[in-house]
């Protein structure tokens, strides 16, 4: 074999890795439907504010394995039940001075919530930007005379579940406009700063580099269409906030807390680019 | 000692003579493996469902031992033949001797 031909060989093994490598990695072509029933858009063109950094918007199930993939696609397999059940119990359960339940003001959960977590964050009526877990401990505090949860307590990621999968299948609904506008603007800008010792914002990996593998991790775009979901790793649930501080950690940055008004904004800005996905309700990731 | 436990079952209402159908049950559980620490580095004691079994008709179908490496929740799947109409009966054997039970009717046309 002479030189020259080796060299093409090389070329060509090298040409073949390549158009293998992002081949492989790009959100895979599948359709979420869970329990045979409820078909949820999990692939979307960007929404208009998205013009220049995203054409198309994909959930992050679309990034994971066949395995996990398939947890969420029933209700038996998919863990988040677990807090989903515990979290319906608590909607009917007496609690606090009022001796009130959510039940008792907001009814049946099904329709009471309906289309809740599609909204959320949203602009409270004094102009606050609140995240469901916001909501949920006024009326805790101030209807029912109740404690309140913590952020990432269990009983707050239960409420959170049962209360999201009643938008199941709905589409993300979030205003940016309007009172959010300041908001979003802050959000957006906290988006695309770069954090910690790694110099890396939201946008290094969720916007230009999805689908690539970071070490180990397939790199989504980042979407919370699809929180509060279980984490396998965790073997537990995880809500946004929780993911905020975990990416802005591995950043090697000093992060903000949960529940932080730093996180609202960003929450209410991330949410907006999954405009045109729906709900997952309560997702399973790896 | 653990609390929030609760068993549950998934099981085909029918089946036809001689079929095999699977069979899905998960126990909310936290399944503390004895291995952790506490943050006052105190050793957080063992807490698992040691034993799972599946009996039809008062027949064996499936016994299972499970070890501290098992995660939260455990999930079984398994699959089953089923001859005659019955009742699936399952029972889940705690570390702190709690036993919680379960049962699923199956219909064979």
């Amino acid at each position: 074999m002479t030189l020259r031909t080796r060299a093409t060989m090389f070329a060509a093994a090298a040409a073949l890795a390549c158009g293998f490598g992002p081949a492989m990695a790009d959100p895979a072509e599948a359709e979420l439907v869970v329990n045979e029933d409820i078909t949820i858009t999990t692939k979307a063109p960007a929404a208009a504010h998205l013009e220049g950094h995203l054409d198309t918007v994909y959930s992050g199930w679309l990034f994971r394995e066949a395995e996990t993939r398939k947890m969420q696609m029933d209700d038996f397999d998919n863990p988040m039940f677990v807090y989903a059940e515990r979290g319906q119990e608590a909607w009917d359960t007496v609690e606090g001075t009022e001796g009130k339940s959510c039940a008792n003001c907001h009814g049946d959960i099904a329709e009471g919530m309906k289309g809740v977590r599609a909204t959320m964050p949203k602009v409270n009526a004094a102009g606050n930007l609140w995240s469901m877990e916001d909501f949920i401990n006024d009326c805790r505090t101030n209807r029912m005379g109740a404690e309140a949860w913590k952020w990432n307590s269990d009983n707050m990621k239960s409420m959170t579940t049962a209360v999201s999968l009643q938008s199941r299948g709905m589409p993300v609904a979030v205003a940016i406009d309007g009172p959010a506008a300041e908001f979003w603007e802050r959000g957006k800008e906290m988006y695309y700063t770069r954090y910690g010792q790694l110099e890396l914002s939201c946008a290094s990996c969720h916007e230009q580099n999805y689908g690539n593998y970071i070490r180990a991790d397939h790199l989504s775009q980042g979407q919370t269409n699809g929180f509060p979901l279980y984490r396998l790793k965790d073997a537990a649930a995880v809500s946004i906030h929780q993911r905020f501080v975990g990416c802005i950690r591995d950043t090697r940055a000093e992060t903000f807390a949960a529940g932080s008004q730093e996180f609202r904004e960003l929450e209410l800005y991330v949410a907006s680019r999954g405009l045109g996905l729906d709900i997952e309700g309560a997702g399973v990731r790896p | 000692m653990a609390d929030n436990v609760k068993p549950r079952v998934k099981v085909p209402s029918k089946a036809k003579a001689g079929e095999v159908v699977a069979i899905k049950t998960l126990i909310s559980h936290p399944m503390e493996s004895g291995q952790r620490k506490d943050k006052d580095g105190n050793l957080i004691p063992r807490s698992i469902i040691n034993r799972f079994t599946c009996d039809f008709n008062g027949a064996n179908v499936i016994d299972v031992t499970l070890e501290p490496a098992i995660s939260t929740n455990p999930y079984i799947e398994f699959d089953a033949l089923v001859d005659a109409s019955g009742e699936f009966k399952f029972t889940w054997y705690d570390d702190d001797g709690s036993v919680y039970e379960d049962s699923k009717a199956i219909e064979v046309a």
